[in-house]
């Protein structure tokens, strides 16, 4: 946190130093606006990388429990083949308990597709059983070798293929999102140093007649600095809290199951939109002190 | 008109006679690569309590051997030690602190526009970094007031005439008690009288221990120094460094 200590010493400053560097005008303003928008772009990178990484856990755990098998027989053959089932799933070590999905619940799960009312009782529907296995699962191929020679139209489906599919592709837009948030920050130290450039240049006869007098290169400096660190403090506070009602203002989160609208932050989450303008604040900080560096070095 | 005096002002230092503030050894400098020298083995020691004119025609190199004298340049051959460092070789920082201890008047003054003439004459203090002390602050009034330009403390240089440009510049030259003061053209600008002011300021500054150095081609001031100081006489001719007889 030592980059925090330094931030709040170049904020204070004294306010003679700031007094002999004219107002940067334009380009400070600029910074504000600029370090605004990155702020809030940030935060929707952070959410973003933070809503995959939960997705990724939860698919991970809930879907590793769980497994079902359909089967889907001729009517005559149907009872018999499910009991069978059963029977060898009682069998089977690692599964905690299996049980067969009622019609009830066959009818809530097709619901959204046919509407209320439909009558599923006639329709061929595959039977399907939950199983739920222990922390430490059971042996998959074993128990499709079982199935397959006492009750051949069941289907095991542990969910893998859909499991690492899913978590593979949440894990690649956690990543993404890392990369958005670096790009950001990036082009972040891009234009702070374009207007402090900007800034410096216009300013080199100031800064020459400083140097006559006496200064110091790190006063010289932490008169620019200063003046940028503080303009992406305020962008960065107005942006990140911009993003962050934005945030908030999204859809209801704690029904929504789904990726896209679990898009937020839970809990100790939220802290991490403290940490955006500060983080910008450094970025801006570090890149002004090395474009003004760069600048007096040139100067006798 | 105010009777300030420089030793009210600066009476707090004890001069140490005779330490070499700013030494040239055989320096030689001419602008760009392979052009003609301007200066050329030039040797020159500036102790305290030393008082030097510095003469010559138009374009003879007195304004480019007094930024030698202050780091602004640097040598093409031979040194320039400044409180005993070798310019060309000395950390930036501490370049910056020995021209905290060099007053410099240039030629062209180098005021910084946005702000008013006080604050310009401050200025050598606020980049100290340090707060600044209630002493310093009545310094301040009363050198304003010395070169007489209460009246136009809070106008901004480019509002300034000539001389009242000239005399800011000397104000802040010596608002912070250097070691030396090196003047370009001081009077270039002011009239008899406000030479003859800042002629007895430079002498009594002098007379507490600073090593002084006025580049001027006003032969009646100097000859109205020499009346007051012992001053030694430098002229550059033909890029050589001379000392100039009784011929003044
Ligand atoms: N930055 C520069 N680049 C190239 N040549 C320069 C530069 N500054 C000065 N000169 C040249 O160097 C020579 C000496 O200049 P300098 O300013 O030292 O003269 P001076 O003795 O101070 O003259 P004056 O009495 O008119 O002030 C002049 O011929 C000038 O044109
Ligand atoms: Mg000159």
């Amino acid at each position: 946190m030592s980059f925090l200590v330094n931030i709040i010493a170049a904020l204070i400053g004294d306010a003679a130093s700031d007094r002999v560097v004219p107002s940067a005008g334009t380009s400070a303003r600029l910074t504000v606006f600029a370090s605004a928008a990155m702020a809030f772009l940030a935060v929707f990178a952070l959410a973003l990388s933070l809503a995959a990484g939960r997705v990724a856990a939860r698919w991970s755990e809930d879907l590793a429990r769980n497994s079902t098998i359909r089967i889907a027989a001729p009517m005559a053959e149907i009872e018999a083949e499910v009991a069978t089932v059963l029977t060898v799933l009682a069998q089977t070590p690692g599964v905690v308990s299996a049980r067969e999905v009622s019609m009830e619940e066959q009818r809530a799960l097709l619901e959204p597709w046919f509407g209320a009312g439909m009558p599923i009782e006639f329709l061929p529907l595959p039977r399907i059983i939950d199983v739920t296995e222990s922390p430490e699962g059971y042996d998959v191929e074993g128990l499709r070798l079982r199935l397959s020679a006492e009750a051949p139209n069941a289907i095991l489906d542990d969910h893998e293929t859909w499991r690492s599919a899913l978590i593979a592709a949440a894990g690649r837009l956690r990543v993404m999102g890392y990369v958005a948030l670096a790009l950001i920050f990036g082009a972040t130290v891009a234009m702070v140093t374009l207007a402090a450039q900007a800034a410096l240049s216009a300013n080199v006869q100031v800064i020459r007649v400083l140097r006559l007098v006496g200064a110091r290169d790190a006063y010289i400096a932490g008169a620019f600095v200063r003046r940028f660190a503080l303009r992406s403090l305020i962008g960065g506070g107005i942006g990140t809290f911009s993003g962050g009602v934005a945030i908030l203002l999204f859809p209801d989160q704690a029904s929504a199951e789904s990726f896209v609208v679990g898009l937020g932050f839970v809990g100790a989450e939220w802290l991490w939109l403290l940490i955006i303008p500060l983080l910008i604040a450094f970025v801006a900080f570090q890149a002004t002190k090395a474009a003004a560096f760069r600048v007096l070095r040139g100067m006798p | 008109m105010q009777q300030i005096t420089a030793s009210g002002i600066y009476a707090r230092r004890l001069p140490e006679l005779g330490f070499c503030v700013i030494e040239l050894q055989d320096v030689s400098y001419g602008y760009g690569h392979g052009s003609d020298l301007i200066l050329s083995q030039m040797s020159l020691r500036l102790a305290k309590g030393s008082f030097h004119f510095l003469t010559g025609p138009s374009g003879a190199g007195k304004t480019t051997f007094l930024k030698l004298c202050y780091g602004e340049l640097c040598p093409n051959a031979g040194h320039v030690r400044l409180m005993g460092q070798d310019s060309a070789t000395m950390a930036r920082d501490d370049l910056a602190l020995a021209r905290q201890r060099i007053g410099v008047v240039h030629q062209d003054c180098q005021f910084l526009d946005h702000l008013d003439v006080a604050q310009n004459i401050a200025l050598p203090l606020y980049v100290s970094g340090r707060e600044i002390t209630e002493a310093e602050r009545r310094n301040l009034t009363q050198l304003v007031n010395w070169v007489d330009l209460r009246h136009r403390a809070t106008a901004l240089p480019p509002e300034l005439s000539g001389g009242e440009r000239q005399r800011a510049a000397l104000a802040r030259a010596i608002i912070r008690d250097p070691d030396v003061i090196l003047a370009d053209e001081p009077t270039g600008n002011v009239d008899w009288d406000m030479a003859m002011r800042q002629l007895r300021l430079l002498v009594e500054l002098n007379r507490l221990g600073k090593a002084v150095l006025v580049a001027t081609h006003d032969l009646a001031f100097i000859r109205a120094a020499k009346k007051q100081v012992a001053a030694r006489v430098l002229r550059i001719v033909g890029g050589k460094l001379q000392l100039a007889g009784a011929d003044l």
